[in-house]
């Protein structure tokens, strides 16, 4: 029988193959990322002819219905079952995309078995879409604000609210369990609404979001008697001088995970203990700076077998310093047999650091990137970290460090090096020398986020032969417009190997002086790039047309003060509608060129951002941040955006 | 001279504001272009003014390329720093600037609080786990904040909260029976640091003063009334 649409073969699902035909072709223009529109001609794609004569059910079929549930037929019923059947199964939601695009029927049935949900702008359509669209959500994951307003670049109340897709979901997901929030916007009272809500509601992540404090955790941790995860990651967390540890349920916590350590409020230490004695599924424990040293050895006395990551705290001695004998802190690390995970040390007693050798073999991944330590504190440490894998550490363990990682980290396949320092004119105790010993010694190398104040050409060529794994490389060099501080020229050779040389790459940051050259080098070889972030770079227009013409799976470009104008932007009207979003602040974009974008493109919202006086003397437009929508510009915009 | 300038911005390193040419060509123009809603106006001034400087220097000495290009950065004295850059998360900075002031006690500067004229103020209520916090500017009236309170706390109270909506302290029989009762009132810390019954003064003036509130039982309130009633009276006259 027929739909009306033809199907792909049946049950025989060969999904890899649905996935690269479906982004090759000009289905690409979907994004693979967001829940999108039913299409109003179903895809045809004509099986071939041999299956039409074998479908598993019975043969009175060849009708064209254009079906509602309520004039389905029993094999219609039937193929829905056993849709569902197998689509549930889909996880990935590349694979489920391409599905749902097969025919209406798919199309439908996917809505009804997609469990995860992922929404990569919040903005991108409204939670009412959502809900029409997935009927049977478990579990979703929400971003909001775009990446440069956690450094100011926005101003406070922008948007992202998680207010309505709470109240939205409350009626119509009770089955919620996971919520997974970047850079949103949530209040006490939504996590209230939430932990009212959902009633089966099992892991709460939040990323990078603010506008709630302890009350709200308070009444997650109070609510959710089926809580597993609670993470706190990078949040601002506002002090309520709420005692949100003891509101947990007094008898056992199904809790698998808790992690608070960017909250800046004191706990109370017996209920996290008490908490702590009663989770015996407990695995990731994350503190804050607030608990000692001290209090982290008996909470490790209690749980330590089973943790497999734990954030150490502050990692200082409280007051009791004056005690003869200090406990025996590396007995307490020795009971650690599954940790394979540190991070912590938010206020490091370098005299300290000793205690945690007896981890380190385990160790696959390790943040020191709170710590200000030394090279001679760092290398007897990092020595016995054979099996690391990620390592996110300060520069403060210099070129010196570095090279000592690189001898001993030959898993290592993450490298963040933050600065101690974080201004244009400091030191930098990093340079080239560090990169390059890390790029000798760890071939193995997929993803690197480096701060530093001096870089070489010759350094990024040798990591882009040395390392081909890389997919993640975010160079910052701290000083605007430097160049190779060896030879004097731009970074344009060393960033264009980069390009060329690490064919896996998706994610690029670059800095330093760099001309349009390094946009050409970009638009020519960087095909895989989704992620571009571009700062105090290139010389004109065509910089920026380079990697609009030529980077086509470019899904999110951010752009800061860099001379790239209206010839540039219009340039990328063909691509618009393929990206995620688009900013660009203090650039030289005209408002008449953003407004003949937004008129041509009426599925793009287009936001300026900017709090002027005199608009009219305006000459260029302070931020320009565009995306695509369903369902147009939102409702809920500040005073200080326009949206054309 | 600006032909000068021109050919030497095209080839040299310039601390250049986007478009940077256009800068130097017109300083009008510039002046304008440097309204930065809420970037650092001054900072961006002062870069501009550097910017000049070397400029400048450049028109003077036949500077050679290379001595521009390989200048140390560090020299221009009291360099702003440029809004979001380098781009390290605020909360990565506060810890930082923390452990350099070893110790001292960095206040978490709460970020979408009491900036910008919202006057967050906590809510307790006797009995209940944990308090709240209420924007007073969100409401217009003592009708509205009370609605707000007892829609936000009314899985603590036994739906005795409210009943009386606002105090009436015209009726002093009636306020007598209130605060002789079980139910909820209001009450809440003034700047003078007393503790008043929540109505007594004009809505705005109560926004003004009000540093905490608290609901209790009416019976517990009760102490408060003659000192209420007190400065009501005197608020009155």
């Amino acid at each position: 029988w027929r739909r009306s649409g033809e199907r792909k073969a049946p049950l025989s699902l060969s999904l890899s193959h649905t996935h690269k035909a479906a982004s090759s072709s000009n289905l690409n223009r979907r994004n693979q990322n967001q829940t999108r529109e039913m299409p109003e001609d179903d895809e045809d794609q004509s099986p071939p002819s041999d299956l039409r004569s074998q479908p598993p059910c019975s043969p009175n079929k060849s009708r064209n219905c254009i079906s509602s549930s309520s004039s389905q037929t029993f094999p219609d019923h039937v193929l829905e079952n056993v849709l569902e059947n197998v689509l549930q199964f889909l996880d990935s939601r590349c694979d489920r995309n391409a599905a749902s695009l097969v025919c209406k029927l798919w199309w439908k049935v996917e809505g009804l078995t997609r469990s995860e949900v992922f929404i990569g702008n919040c903005y991108a359509l409204s939670p009412a879409r959502l809900t029409q669209r997935f009927k049977r959500v478990r579990s979703l994951l929400l971003k909001g604000k775009p990446r440069f307003a956690d450094f100011n670049l926005m101003p406070p109340d922008w948007g992202a609210n998680f207010a309505p897709w709470v109240s939205t979901m409350a009626k119509a997901y009770p089955w919620l369990e996971k919520v997974d929030l970047k850079r949103m916007f949530v209040t006490d009272d939504d996590l209230a609404l939430l932990a009212e809500s959902f009633p089966g509601f099992k892991e709460l992540v939040l990323v990078c979001c603010e506008g709630f404090g302890t009350s709200g955790i308070a009444v997650v941790a109070n609510k959710c008697r089926k809580l597993k995860v609670l993470d706190l990651i990078e949040s601002e967390v506002t002090d309520d001088e709420v005692d949100w540890v003891s509101c947990f349920p007094e008898d056992v916590t199904c809790l698998e995970s808790l992690a608070f350590d960017c909250v800046e409020a004191p706990i109370n230490f017996k209920a996290l203990e008490g908490l702590v004695g009663r989770s015996p599924s407990l695995r990731k424990l994350r503190l804050n700076r607030f608990v000692s040293l001290e209090e982290v050895r008996r909470l490790l006395l209690l749980g330590a077998p089973q943790l497999t990551s734990l954030g150490t705290g502050s990692f200082s001695r409280g007051d009791q310093s004056d005690e003869q004998e200090p406990p025996d802190y590396a007995a307490a690390f020795r009971a650690c047999k599954s940790v394979v995970c540190l991070s912590g040390f938010r206020e490091l007693m370098p005299e300290y650091l000793p205690a945690i050798l007896p981890v380190c073999a385990n160790l696959t991944s390790l943040n020191f990137s709170y710590a200000n330590i030394s090279p001679d504190m760092f290398k007897p440490i990092i020595h016995s970290c054979h099996k690391l894998q990620i390592f996110w550490a300060l520069d403060s363990i210099c070129d010196e460090g570095l090279q000592a990682v690189a001898a001993t980290c030959k898993e290592l396949r993450e490298l963040r090096i933050f600065p101690f320092d974080p201004r244009e004119d400091s030191e930098g105790p990093v340079s080239e020398l560090g990169l390059q010993a890390i790029s000798e010694g760890c071939r193995k190398l997929e993803s690197l986020l480096y701060f530093c104040q001096r870089m070489t050409n010759a350094a990024l060529i040798a990591m882009s032969h040395n390392c081909p794994e890389l997919t993640v490389f975010r160079l910052c060099i701290m000083g605007r417009h430097r160049p190779d501080h060896v030879t004097g020229k731009a970074m344009d050779e060393g960033f264009g190997a980069i390009v060329k040389n690490c064919k896996k790459l998706t994610r690029l940051a670059v800095s330093g002086l760099l001309t349009d050259q390094a946009f050409r080098y970009m638009g020519e070889y960087g095909k895989l790039i989704r992620t571009l972030s571009v700062a105090f770079a290139g010389d004109s227009d065509m910089a920026l047309r380079h990697v609009l013409e030529g980077c086509p799976r470019l899904q999110k470009l951010e752009i800061r003060d860099s001379p790239f104008g209206d010839v540039a932007l219009r340039s990328g009207m063909h691509r618009y509608y393929n990206m995620r979003f688009v900013w660009m602040s203090a650039c030289s974009l005209s408002m008449g060129c953003c407004k003949d974008v937004a008129r041509a493109m009426p599925n793009l919202v287009v936001e300026v951002i900017g709090s002027d006086d005199d608009d009219e003397n305006r000459e260029f437009v302070e931020t320009l941040y565009m995306y695509r929508s369903l369902d147009g510009p939102r409702k809920d915009a500040p005073q200080f955006v326009t949206i054309l | 001279m600006i032909g000068q300038l021109m050919n030497l911005n095209a080839t040299e390193l310039c601390l250049g504001l986007p478009g940077g040419t256009k800068a130097v060509e017109s300083p009008a123009k510039s002046s304008v272009r440097n309204k930065r809603g809420f970037s650092e106006t001054m900072d961006l001034m002062l870069n501009l003014q550097c910017n000049k400087e070397e400029t400048v220097d450049l028109n003077n000495a036949t500077a050679s390329k290379e001595k521009t290009f390989l200048k140390d950065p560090a020299k221009p004295p009291a360099k702003a720093q440029v809004v979001g850059w380098p781009p390290v998360r605020n909360y990565r900075k506060n810890m930082m600037t923390q452990q350099k002031t070893s110790g001292e006690e960095e206040a978490s500067s709460e970020k979408a609080g009491n900036g910008g004229g919202a006057a967050l103020v906590k809510v307790s209520m006797d009995g209940a786990p944990y308090l709240r916090k209420v924007d007073l500017t969100m409401y217009k009236s003592y009708q509205d904040l009370s609605d707000a309170l007892a829609k936000m706390f009314s899985s603590f109270t036994m739906g005795n909260y409210g009943a009386q909506g606002m105090i009436d302290f015209m009726n002093e029989s009636k306020l007598m029976s209130l605060l002789n009762s079980s139910e909820y009132v209001p009450s809440y810390e003034d700047k003078d640091g007393d503790w008043m019954l929540v109505g007594d003064v004009p809505w705005e003036m109560f926004v003004q003063s009000c540093k905490r509130l608290r609901i209790m039982k009416g019976s517990e309130a009760i102490g408060l009334a003659p000192r209420a009633m007190e400065k009501y009276c005197k608020n009155r006259s």
